[in-house]
């Protein structure tokens, strides 16, 4: 094995990414706006999380004026009230999901109209009927959860993070030897001492490097807006993104090992990145799925990357605490190379 | 007195699945010489040379290398410039000669080879912005980039103007010039007539002769041409006592005896005004083996 030839690549490929402006660019602007985007949404305290249509009403101010809707529930501060000149009109929107739960505020009897498919509509109608019990009724005692609650960005910056680590290191490995395969740049790599195990090493330590960097500027920047909460040490998050990072790029590696059709490789590795974003816990948490879902999400590395990451940033959790992760993480990083080194082909 | 051979092909066969491209190749190349393979597109040049060049496992036969088969250090010691290959996007002529250069032990210094391929202007071109012709001189550079023995050109002026293949086979020129063994693979005649001292002429997998460019002429086609316009023909093409062919406009005769076909024509009255005679050459010899033409 050869230094200088693995150095040689992986400064050739580093050139390459930071001055195709394009690539570049987009690999922080994606984690950035997806960042912004829901910190946008999800920021707000006062956030609607149900949408009532009543009628008759033209206005918004016409919603409670002569309504016989109860006070309370005019001032849910989680309901949003959508006026209605006529039925018609609101069950429409209502057999669409547009409105969770139809009032008519004119009527004695209280009437109102909900879907029977939609979720939202069975809670949005407890919400009502719960509206007309008197006021100081105690069903049950409430208390709230004791120290600082972990928000929800600070739950699901990191699952972004890694989802553009994912991606970044899937096509950004995987499909760009592909192209390099059929375009001959492999073949002509082939034609000197370079070995495959130079080779790949080079791709995944430039890659690996160029994740690290772009992880670094789009944290600081998110950070300057969401001021994230980290409860553990930051070295260790930077050192599980880093064996995640590793790790996805090995599998970018050995997805590529053989392939010659871009087409093809794009469908593979939208077929191995897809099942991961979801079932990692990237968007939403997996709680209460199916015991099987939990056990196939164990066999994604994305799955220990995110969950030892947030038990660190949310929980403070130390080294020890995230070892078994980082046991996967390693293991199969080593077993990623070895048979991408071994399978590789330089030819169309 | 002849050079040792440097390479040595015996009974080559290179099987794709179930179409065989190469069949049972044999030839030598003397050291310090230039060798072509000629033939037309799908003959089994590129795949040939490639399994030499060790970059296609062969399926059956030996290649020596200086007599011995081919071992670790023969990847340090040729040179190959590919047909169909790309280079690493974004980067200068600079940076790429830079990065091929700590991939070998041994390499030329950079100074001399950038002067030798004439890329002084290109250094800090990116590698999409170089024409045909310019890529081709980098590509060049590149084979020579480890001091090679033995350098492949595998159809090097293909997609060329004129000037730029001129170009090339002036780089090509001043290599041969310092001793090295070149092969070539091409499907030019001129090509080939200009640059090599030897030829195997390939179709469908196989050599079916083999020489100097003048022994293959002489051997095959020692006559001449005379080539009208077809309007010059009053009379019945049949009654031409020569091979004829038609080639778009004209007509082609063969002949051993330039003196005697003339003479014939005359007496036949047709218009000898247009005429151009040529000699013999490797498109001829091509011709006479194969029954159709090099570019078919």
């Amino acid at each position: 094995m050869s230094l200088k030839r693995i150095w040689a690549m992986f400064m050739a490929r580093n050139y390459e990414f930071f001055r195709d402006k394009a690539a570049f660019g987009w690999n922080f602007a994606f984690p950035f706006l997806i960042i912004v985007g829901f910190g946008v949404m999800f920021g707000k305290h006062d956030i609607k999380q149900f949408n009532i249509g009543v009628f008759p009403a033209d206005t918004p101010a016409a919603v409670f004026h002569d309504s016989t809707i109860p006070k309370s529930l005019e001032t849910n501060k989680r309901l949003q009230f959508l006026p209605f000149a006529h039925r018609s009109e609101g069950e429409m929107k209502l057999r669409h999901h547009k409105i969770d739960l139809l009032i008519d505020k004119t009527s004695s009897s209280h009437s109102y109209w909900i879907n029977d498919s939609s979720p939202n509509g069975y809670l949005a109608e407890q919400i009502y009927l719960a509206s007309f019990l008197p006021k100081d009724t105690q069903w049950a005692r409430k208390q709230v959860v004791p120290g600082e609650p972990v928000r929800y960005i600070d739950w699901f910056f990191p699952g972004v993070i890694a989802m553009n680590m994912m991606f970044s290191a899937l096509w950004g490995v995987g499909y760009v030897v592909v192209r390099y395969r059929k375009n001959g740049t492999l073949k002509r790599l082939k034609a000197t001492p370079l070995t495959a195990f130079e080779y790949v090493s080079a791709q995944m330590l430039s890659r690996i490097f160029l994740l690290m960097f772009t992880l670094t500027v789009v944290w600081i920047g998110s950070d300057l807006i969401f001021h994230f909460r980290v409860h553990g040490s930051y070295l260790l998050i930077f050192f599980l993104f880093f064996l995640g990072g590793l790790n996805l790029c090995g599998m970018g590696l050995v997805l590529a090992a053989r392939g010659t059709s871009e087409e093809f490789t794009s469908g593979v590795l939208n077929f191995i990145s897809w099942p991961m974003m979801f079932l990692s816990e990237v968007w939403f948490s997996l709680e209460g799925a199916p015991k099987w879902v939990h056990t196939v999400s164990e066999i994604f590395p994305l799955t220990h990357l995110l969950a030892a990451v947030r038990k660190v940033m949310n929980d403070g959790a130390t080294l020890t605490a995230v070892r078994t992760d980082i046991l996967f993480l390693i293991i199969t990083t080593i077993i990623f190379l070895i048979i991408a080194a071994l399978i590789f082909s330089w030819n169309d | 007195m002849l050079q040792d051979p440097i390479l040595e092909i015996i009974n080559l066969k290179k099987v794709f699945h179930k179409t065989e491209a190469v069949k049972d190749v044999s030839f030598s190349v003397r050291k310090g010489t230039c060798f072509g393979l000629l033939g037309p597109n799908g003959a089994g040049k590129t795949t040939t040379l490639e399994v030499i060049e060790d970059i296609l496992p062969k399926t059956s036969g030996r290649i020596l290398y200086r007599g011995q088969e081919r071992n670790s250090s023969f990847r340090e010691e040729i040179g190959i410039q590919f047909q169909h290959t790309s280079l690493l996007n974004f980067l200068s002529v600079k940076e790429t000669l830079q990065t091929f250069h700590k991939l070998f032990h041994n390499p030329v210094d950079l100074d001399e080879l950038i002067e030798r391929c004439d890329l002084q202007p290109l250094l800090n071109r990116m590698n999409n912005k170089l024409s045909g012709g310019q890529q081709q001189r980098l590509m060049v550079a590149l084979a020579l980039i480890n001091r090679p023995e033995l350098i492949f050109f595998d159809e090097p002026s293909t997609g060329l103007d004129p000037q730029a293949r001129r170009n090339l086979w002036a780089i090509i020129e001043r290599i041969k010039d310092e001793g090295k063994t070149l092969i070539l693979t091409t499907h030019s005649m001129e090509e080939a007539e200009f640059l090599c001292d030897e030829i195997a002429i390939m179709d469908g997998g196989t050599i079916i002769a083999q020489g100097s460019p003048n022994a293959l002429i002489s051997t095959y086609c020692n006559g001449s041409t005379i080539i009208l316009p077809r309007y010059a023909f009053g009379t019945d093409l049949n009654d031409i006592p020569f091979t004829w062919r038609i080639r778009e406009d004209t007509i082609e005769i063969d002949t051993d005896n330039i003196h005697a076909g003339l003479t014939r024509m005359l007496n036949l009255d047709i218009d000898l005004s247009k005429m151009l005679v040529r000699s013999g050459n490797l498109e001829d010899v091509f011709l006479h083996l194969t029954g159709k033409q090099l570019r078919d």
